[in-house]
């Protein structure tokens, strides 16, 4: 079958057909407890379409071999369709040159990656690292580490009651002894979109580097790396439909050449003797060992078949889901929306009077609804609203409008359960 | 409701949930100790007042799911008047209950009411809410002033 064609077909002229879109999603099919899958945990991770499971697939049944270096047919076959993967990346972030995007295991990954280099040989005693209250833990711990190591300080931009970043007390933050920013794009847990190009033109006027977390607005938004002139963005390729355990990190060349690598290893040395190694060239002076590279190629045909429906489309039938859900989610008696920014993907997050989120998680599961209860990974955004854990529903490029009927209804006989 | 939710949720745990007894801070406790879920955010507070080895009085305070709020009250009625021994031994049997372990025909005679958390069994997440209050109450009952995390 070709994915492909298929995905072109689905988006003919400004129709949006979802359900031509689900038929590519196999698990969609799927029973739980005898009802129909309503997947609404996609902000944790995405499904795949048959085409990025086909590529998997065809990599490792017709393909597989390693990278780089290799003279036999199969390593270059391997090599060609990993790098270029790599080709689909960076057009996908506008990024000037390919030996920017540099593979990694995930967002997680890819900050550490920053921190340790970027951080370890840049941050001194004294130094400031501004970050967001809205931050999941991987865009907080790793600083906490390197500020702790360096006896440096992390300094937070406060948000508003509606989950927004408060611009001017951002700009109050900036001080000369401020050397990097790291920022996240989309909140995972509100679904706000911040102004990232606001900050990053903000904090270079300081010259200082930003880091934006991207991993909750690519599969969502149209990401441009050289519009937002951010100097590093993070991403993982299972929240844009591909596979889990890989990533990317993209900075900017002057950056990456500067910074020493992460980790040792082959691939990324150039000579190595007992006395001294030198490294190898951007990105693989940041790739040690052998990478994940049927998660590489399979990356690449995520954005292949996203492309194919095309990212504003996603984002048009997104919104309008959003809105529908926030319409009838109104209706549940002793529901408060947490997460009400004007700026928003498809995210909802939500608490519901004396019900706790997980009792509401494990009742709409055997309504065969699968949201994400819990506190996100974002401990102090829920201190920050004096709550323990939030409900959310997080809704992709295959969800619908009945899915959502399927959702509030389940709220509202809950409801009737424990009210 | 689907009959393996209903086994979970029973109407003495809901009941329970929503007005659960012992539900406050004791000033005179003998013993304490905080439980914690930091997969859910889960957190209680377990007091003991212990007088000749006898659990004289027992509350909680904090927050968390139907089924752990539910737990930590009905451990507190069950556990008045015990001896420290006796509590030691409904933990042991609370615990096989909930991970499965006494099989679809409990003793209900030893656990009484708490034989409701039978259910809890078919639901291995939900394991560490049923528990958390419990070993909260066994480290409280040893003075060990370190918190229970579970997870």
């Amino acid at each position: 079958m070709n994915a492909e064609a298929e995905a072109a077909v689905a988006v003919s002229k400004n129709k949006y057909d979802v359900n031509k879109i689900r038929e590519d999603f196999p698990i969609l099919k799927k029973k739980v407890h005898g009802k129909n899958l309503v997947y609404l945990d996609n902000a944790a991770t995405t499904q795949k379409p048959n085409y990025v499971i086909d590529k998997v697939n065809k990599y490792y049944t017709t393909m597989n071999a390693n990278i780089h270096r290799g003279v036999h047919a199969l390593s270059q076959e391997a090599t060609e369709a990993f790098e270029g993967a790599r080709i689909q990346i960076k057009q996908f972030i506008n990024a000037l040159g390919k030996n920017q995007i540099i593979f990694t295991r995930g967002t997680t990954e890819a900050i550490n990656l920053v921190a340790s280099s970027y951080g370890r040989a840049n941050i001194k005693a004294g130094d400031e690292i501004i970050i967001s209250h809205m931050e999941h833990h991987s865009n907080i711990v790793p600083w906490q580490l390197l500020c702790k190591e360096k006896n440096a300080k992390l300094r937070v931009i406060p948000i508003n009651d509606n989950g927004e970043l408060i611009y001017e007390e951002f700009e109050k933050l900036v001080n000369e002894r401020t050397k990097f920013i790291s920022i996240v794009y989309v909140s995972n847990s509100l679904g706000t979109v911040n102004d990232v190009k606001r900050v990053i033109k903000y904090a270079h006027l300081f010259n200082v580097p930003v880091l934006v977390d991207a991993a909750q607005a690519v599969n969502h938004i149209k990401v441009d790396v050289q519009d937002l002139d951010c100097d590093f963005l993070a991403f993982s390729g299972h929240k844009i439909y591909g596979p889990t355990g890989i990533g990317v990190l993209y900075g900017k060349v002057e950056l990456l050449e500067s910074m020493p690598p992460y980790q040792g290893g082959g691939d990324m040395i150039s000579k190595v003797t007992f006395d001294e190694t030198t490294f190898n060239e951007l990105p693989h002076k940041f790739e040690a060992g052998t990478p994940d590279i049927a998660g590489a190629i399979g990356l690449g045909a995520a954005i292949e078949y996203v492309n194919k429906i095309g990212i504003e489309n996603i984002k048009e039938h997104e919104h309008s889901l959003l809105e529908y859900a926030t319409k009838q989610i109104a209706d549940v008696p002793g529901l408060r929306i947490i997460g009400t920014a004007k700026e928003k993907t498809s995210v909802l997050s939500f608490v519901l009077k004396n019900i706790h989120p997980h009792d509401i998680g494990t009742f709409l599961d055997f309504e065969g609804v699968a949201i994400r209860t819990g506190h996100h990974c974002t401990q102090p955004l829920m201190q920050r609203y004096n709550i323990p854990a939030t409900s959310r529903a997080s809704f992709g490029m295959y969800n619908t409008k009945e899915e959502v009927d399927v959702l509030v209804n389940g709220l509202k006989k809950i409801i009737e359960v424990f009210g | 409701m689907n009959q393996e939710l209903k086994e979970l949720y029973q109407q003495v745990i809901l009941d329970h949930n929503k007005s659960p007894r012992n539900f406050r801070k004791m000033e005179n406790a003998t013993q304490f100790a905080e439980g914690y879920n930091p997969l859910c955010g889960d957190h209680i507070d377990v007091y003991l007042f212990i007088e000749d080895g006898i659990v004289k009085d027992v509350s909680f305070k904090g927050e968390g799911c139907a089924i752990s709020k539910a737990s930590a009250s009905m451990m507190t009625s069950i556990l008045k008047g015990k001896t420290k021994e006796e509590a030691e031994k409904l933990f042991e049997k609370f615990h096989e209950l909930v991970t499965g372990k006494l099989g679809d025909n409990p003793d209900v005679d030893e656990l009484g009411k708490l034989a409701v958390f039978a259910g809890v069994q078919e639901f291995p997440v939900r394991v560490k809410c049923a528990s958390l209050a419990w070993h909260t109450m066994m480290n409280a009952l040893h003075g060990k002033d370190e918190k229970v995390v579970t997870e």
